[in-house]
């Protein structure tokens, strides 16, 4: 992947000097420099919460600067909005896409400055047009009359990209485009990326996948905790220098002390697999891990490498799609559905509180007890004061801060809401606890409670699997690190050797790991 | 440290004020029937008499009989619109076994009053587990297979009879058929055997909803599905179970009002399910799901009555009552929001407190 023009050829089209974003707490950029060249392909890469995604919002006019300087052409700019950011030519594709599923595409790509003849019609037909010749300068000849709900994931960003460069974009940003896609899919992404390059647009590229930087990149700029700590033409560096650049040169050994006491093996996870629904693939790809009594094991991986989707085979969410065995003390439960496999002690921790964990519109009592009400009944009676009292046992222990559980689940701050999601797991007595992202939009100080609970449950016996995208998280809590890749396996750390670099290697492909 | 006492104070006294609001805002409903009462008890002449109180509470008790049924369907996030057809189809069946029993082949069998009701209420069973069956083995939406079986069902209830009435439902001592108006007319110890069932019922239905594990899984189920499959909930048994329950209510009431009147006709019950929907609503039922208690529901319903009965006996006109019970539902869904809005402000204030 050699640049056609040569380097020089690049002329720098936006420039961020000294640019810091404060919040309130955190100081998400500090003082940050970055340039961005015109026709190339520039890569942004960084831990979670790095600043990548700061650092595209005030590029993009979400957020304004709390200090610094933006150049667009060599004239300084403001800005204030994603309107005025957009009529300065950039463009951003967010991660998560903004289209209307129930729209055409055509409806899609003129949202909110719709072609409109006389009498305020739409102007359909001159949308359509348009629409097409867009799509067509990316090589994709799709029906502009097709619904957007009908289109492959991979079909609806280039929808977005053409949305964008429909509205003149010079500047596109894109937002860990491929994460969702399949491997044909990001091939004709690149297509498209290659493309626009040669039309001189300035591409901003995000990923955790390195080897796609590396492939499809001109520049490279790696962030770590709101600072750049290296900029860098992409034939000069390799991979080695870009994990250096993102976890720091002091790399750490977190492994736990030698404090585990294992018990016997508990789950053991054999060839599962999930097909992909309506495209061929799997999202779990042949997965096997095991996890004994008292132990942790971290799940390391990127997003969309299966590692959601492995919990919810294990946890009895796909009934009929999983194959393979999971076997629970000896149980087999690939085929049963989620309330066998809380009877036979699993208990699942979700990744979104909001939408998966809590019902809003009950008590923090009645929160707690949803999963383990049998338990708690006599004669289909369920008395107030044992449904308290239980109940009150898990708020004490878990240290949930309320004066009165039977107030509104609202009333808590979102670490606590997260304890009461552990404690409605706990009640059901598990032997194995699934996690996923447990640390997920709580603040540090939660964070480091729920990480203590953790560990104290690991040390009365029981058997932890999470999962987390935190490369420190992974690293300090787990006896054991999986790293998992495209849904599969992709390499194990025992206790005391994994190294961080390694891991992040390792979440990147086994292709480049056997490299 | 003055100026802290003094903001301390301050906020002290604005959450009393708050919780106060609060209070009445809660007992609404309960605010609004005394209103109501109270007003009729001064306008119209004999409101407060008992028989005038026993004839209202019957004409109040069809309707929440169908209204406990409709809170828990409303309250597990759906919505059940073949309530009425139910009432019609189940009067249909009694009244058909009662006068022509069951034809096979040459034989026609009589069924005993007993058997009879048993079979009416397996009418509402029936329709209600196919409602069930729509939602959740065919992913229908509650609206569209409710308003589906509310054809299906009238339509049969007048197939049966080709649109005429099942007149002079006694039975005969012959085909051991007798005894079916009781159900009407029975009284135990001065109250009618209506209101006592009414009074089981609703007891019955309040200590599900309060007090049982299947109760707790209905409003898990109204407030987040999700949250609540993942937290082992079975859905989809809950959902058939609201259904089945909300058809079996329906069931009861065309039986009562078969009985009363001692005949059926297949139109009975329409538009019954929007009184339901009514009165859980009054009664402060969410239509979002997760929210509803079966105390407020039989008080609303006891306000969509009194005030029907109250203006009937003031003499205003049915088309105006129309117009003024559509505005007294319309008000307390505004109260409603209003005390929603106000309790999610409350528990962000506590959240904020916590964090100090």
């Amino acid at each position: 992947m050699i640049p056609l023009t040569s380097p020089q050829s690049h002329p720098v089209v936006l420039k961020l000097e000294g640019v810091s974003k404060v919040y309130p707490g955190t100081m998400a950029l500090k003082a940050v420099d970055f340039e961005l060249y015109a026709g190339a392909v520039n890569v942004l890469v960084g831990e979670n919460g790095a600043g990548k995604s700061t650092m595209m919002k005030v590029i993009a006019g979400v957020e304004s600067p709390s200090e610094g300087q933006i150049w667009l052409d060599g004239k300084a700019v403001q800005l204030g909005s994603t309107e005025v950011a957009r009529q300065h030519g950039i463009g951003i594709v967010f991660q998560e896409l903004n289209l209307f599923p129930n729209l055409t595409i055509a409806e899609n790509m003129f949202i909110g400055r719709e072609i409109s003849s006389r009498m305020y019609a739409i102007d359909s037909e001159a949308q359509a047009k348009k629409a097409e010749q867009l799509l067509g300068e990316l090589e994709h000849h799709l029906d502009p009359n097709l619904l957007v709900g009908e289109l492959r994931i991979g079909e609806q960003q280039i929808i977005e990209i053409a949305k964008a460069i429909g509205q003149n974009a010079r500047i596109l940003i894109l937002d860990e485009p491929t994460s969702a896609l399949s491997a044909p899919e990001v091939e004709i992404l690149f297509r498209v990326i290659n493309d626009l390059k040669s039309r001189g647009v300035a591409i901003v590229y995000i990923s955790h996948r390195l080897e796609e930087l590396i492939r499809i990149g001109d520049y490279i700029t790696v962030l770590r905790d709101g600072c750049v700590t290296g900029s860098a033409k992409m034939k000069d560096v390799d991979l080695t220098w870009i994990v250096r650049q993102m976890v720091g040169s002091n790399t750490k050994n977190f492994a736990r002390a030698g404090d585990n006491r294992l018990g016997e093996t508990v789950l053991e996870v054999n060839h599962v697999c999930l097909p992909r629904l309506g495209a061929p693939g799997y999202l779990v790809d042949d997965m096997s891990l095991s996890l004994r009594a008292g132990e942790i094991v971290g799940i390391y991986g990127l997003m969309g490498a299966g590692r959601t989707e492995l919990f919810e085979c294990i946890y009895g969410c796909h009934p009929d799609r999983a194959t393979g065995s999971v076997k629970l003390l000896g149980k087999e439960l690939i085929g049963s559905n989620v309330t066998s496999c809380i009877d036979a002690g699993l208990a699942l921790i979700p990744e979104d509180r909001k939408t998966d964990g809590l019902v809003h519109s009950m008590s923090i009592l009645e929160n707690l007890t949803l999963a383990s009400l049998w338990r708690l009944v006599t004669l289909g009676y369920l008395s107030p004061e044992v449904e308290s009292s239980a109940a009150g046992k898990f708020v004490k222990s878990l240290s949930i801060k309320t004066n009165n559980p039977s107030l509104e689940i609202g009333s808590l701050s979102g670490g606590n809401q997260q304890k009461v999601v552990i404690g409605r797991a706990l009640m059901t007595d598990p032997k194995v606890l699934l996690m996923d992202e447990p640390s997920r939009g709580i603040d540090i100080g939660a964070k480091a409670e729920v990480f203590k609970v953790m560990r104290d449950l690991a040390k009365t016996g029981l058997g932890i699997l999470f999962v987390t995208s935190d490369l420190e998280e992974v690293m300090a809590l787990s006896d054991r690190i999986v790293v998992m890749s495209h849904g599969q396996l992709a390499a194990q750390f025992g206790p005391n050797e994994a190294t961080q670099d390694a891991v992040v290697l390792a979440s990147n492909s086994q292709v480049l790991l056997a490299a | 440290m003055s100026t802290s006492a003094v903001s301390s104070l301050r906020s002290a006294s604005t959450t009393t004020g708050d919780n106060a609001l609060l209070l009445v805002l809660r007992l609404r409903t309960f605010i609004a029937l005394f209103l109501v009462a109270g007003f009729f008890a001064v306008m119209a002449p004999n409101f407060l008499s008992a028989a005038n109180a026993l004839i209202m509470s019957k004409h109040v008790a069809l309707n929440a009989f169908l209204a406990i049924g409709m809170t828990y369907v409303i309250v597990s996030g759906g919505i059940d619109l073949s309530v009425g057809s139910t009432v019609g189809l189940t009067g249909m069946v009694a009244g058909g076994l009662i006068l022509h029993g069951l034809t096979i082949g040459d034989y026609v069998i009589y069924f005993n009053v007993l058997e009879i009701v048993g079979i009416a209420l397996m009418v509402g069973l029936i329709v209600g587990a196919i409602n069930g069956f729509l939602i959740t083995q065919l992913n229908v939406a509650p609206f569209i297979a409710t308003l589906g079986t509310l054809y299906v069902a009238r339509g049969i209830a007048l197939l049966s009879s080709d649109g005429s009435t099942f007149p002079n439902l006694e039975g005969s001592s012959e085909h051991g058929t007798t005894g079916f108006p009781l159900i009407g007319t029975l009284s135990l110890a001065g109250v009618p055997l209506v209101i006592w069932l009414l009074v089981v019922m609703g007891l019955g239905a309040a200590y599900l909803g309060a007090r049982t594990p299947l109760g707790r899984h209905i409003y898990a189920v109204g407030g987040n599905e999700r949250a609540a499959m993942l937290s082992g909930v079975r859905v989809n048994r809950i959902k058939f179970f609201v259904y089945m329950f909300s058809g079996f209510c329906a069931s009861i009431v065309g039986l009562i009002i078969s009985s009363q009147l001692v005949a059926s006709h297949p139109m009975t019950g329409e538009t019954f399910e929007l009184n339901a929907i009514a009165a859980a609503v009054l009664g402060g039922t969410s239509m979002t799901g997760g929210r509803g208690k079966i105390g407020g529901t039989i008080i609303g319903a006891f306000v969509i009555g009194i005030l029907s009965d109250g203006l009937v006996m003031m003499g205003v006109s049915a088309f105006w009552q129309t117009v003024i019970k559509g505005l007294v539902i319309i008000a307390a869904v505004v109260v409603d929001q209003f005390q929603q809005r106000m309790q999610q402000r409350m528990a962000y204030q506590m959240r904020a407190e916590a964090q100090k």
